[in-house]
């Protein structure tokens, strides 16, 4: 996993981006980008470079979903990484963003702890 | 007593119209209708203070009643939830800032004996003798600043963290801002079929999403993930 891959942190409260790029500076990754819903996340996106994308699910605009969608279905960023950071804990959306393609589920509130293994797992099963 | 006044008031204005008396009718019919707005006021109170007792059975609007006996129950717990984080998040942080404290405290009394220390030694005043003593004192700070540091470190993290609360609460406000914003929509509606003129009640619609789990709330009927183990289980059962 390389550490100075870029990372787009997508949440629509700037606490949750705050909390999420520290955690992500302790975990050494520090060549992060933030948006606060999918439409602004997406032009930063298509215009390339991001590894790695780190989004909510309910943010006005467009949502972490659609995002999600937006993203698999264009042949530039079909394998972008994407783990979802989200207080949605429904059954039926956790199984509609797998179908979705995403690559990891962390439910809010979370751990420092659990952000780094889903991170670990989410580039173990790339690299691997 | 009104009644009397209104009936009178009445017979009076068919007497008026009889009589052809086109202006006397008109006052007559604007007195009935100042009558009618004082009344208004002390319509809508009695209303509100019998509104709770009489929800059940009403059926003019079925949108309050789905409120009264679901939303407004639903939103008193969703707001409880958001004390209890707030109040979460505040002793985490205090307890944090309260080990912590301490510890940058003994560091700084350290720190300010070793640099007094360091100018003498500096300015050439330091017996041989006292100057082995605080070279082992130098290595003993050394030694317990990387402990005490990675404990401020892990302090500051649990800080970090524990401003979590401020995305999860904002999410529940917003929803119980929602509901407050429906009820008044109601309310309005409701005194504008006490004026005899009827709206058509609206559907209550579950959200689209329903954000944040609020335990004895959202997971009663099931099919939530109450913590990461049910998500990391439930992704694993479909191949993750």
């Amino acid at each position: 996993m390389d550490k100075n891959m870029k990372i787009l942190v997508v949440d629509d409260f700037s606490t949750m981006r705050r909390i999420i790029k520290n955690l992500l500076r302790d975990l050494e990754f520090t060549n992060t980008v933030e948006a606060d819903d999918g439409k602004t996340a997406l032009p930063i996106l298509q215009a390339g470079g991001i590894d790695f994308l780190v989004t909510d699910w309910n943010m006005p605009g467009m949502t972490g979903i659609d995002l999600l969608k937006a993203v698999r279905s264009d042949p530039e960023l079909v394998d972008l990484p994407v783990l979802m950071v989200t207080a949605e804990a429904k059954r039926e959306q956790i199984i509609m963003a797998a179908q979705a393609g995403v690559n990891g589920y962390v439910i809010k509130p979370f751990t420092a702890a659990t952000l780094k293994e889903k991170i670990d797992k989410v580039f173990e099963r790339i690299d691997g | 007593m009104t009644n009397d006044i209104r009936l009178d008031l009445a017979r009076n204005l068919v007497k008026a119209l009889e009589q052809g008396d086109e202006s006397k009718a008109d006052g007559l019919l604007d007195e009935i209708a100042g009558l009618r707005e004082s009344q208004l006021f002390q319509e809508v109170g009695r209303l509100t203070r019998q509104l709770h007792d009489t929800m059940s059975g009403f059926s003019v609007d079925s949108k309050i009643t789905a409120m009264t006996e679901r939303d407004i129950p639903d939103a008193k717990e969703r707001l409880q939830y958001v004390i209890t984080m707030t109040e979460q998040a505040a002793n985490q942080t205090l307890n944090a800032v309260e080990g912590l404290l301490p510890v940058s405290q003994e560091l700084n009394e350290q720190a300010e004996l070793l640099s007094s220390k360091w100018e003498r030694f500096l300015d050439r005043e330091m017996p041989f003798a006292e100057f082995k003593d605080m070279s082992a004192e130098i290595t003993q700070h050394f030694y317990q600043s990387k402990g005490s540091l990675k404990q401020v470190q892990q302090g500051l993290n649990e800080i970090l963290m524990a401003q979590g609360f401020q995305d999860i609460t904002g999410q529940i406000i917003k929803r119980v801002i929602e509901l407050v914003h429906d009820l008044e929509t109601s309310m309005v509606e409701l005194i504008k079929i006490s004026g005899s003129k009827r709206v058509a009640s609206k559907e209550v619609n579950e959200p689209d999403l329903p954000g944040p789990v609020v335990p004895g709330v959202d997971d009663k009927d099931g099919g939530v993930a109450a913590n990461q183990d049910d998500v990391d289980d439930l992704l694993s059962s479909m191949g993750f």
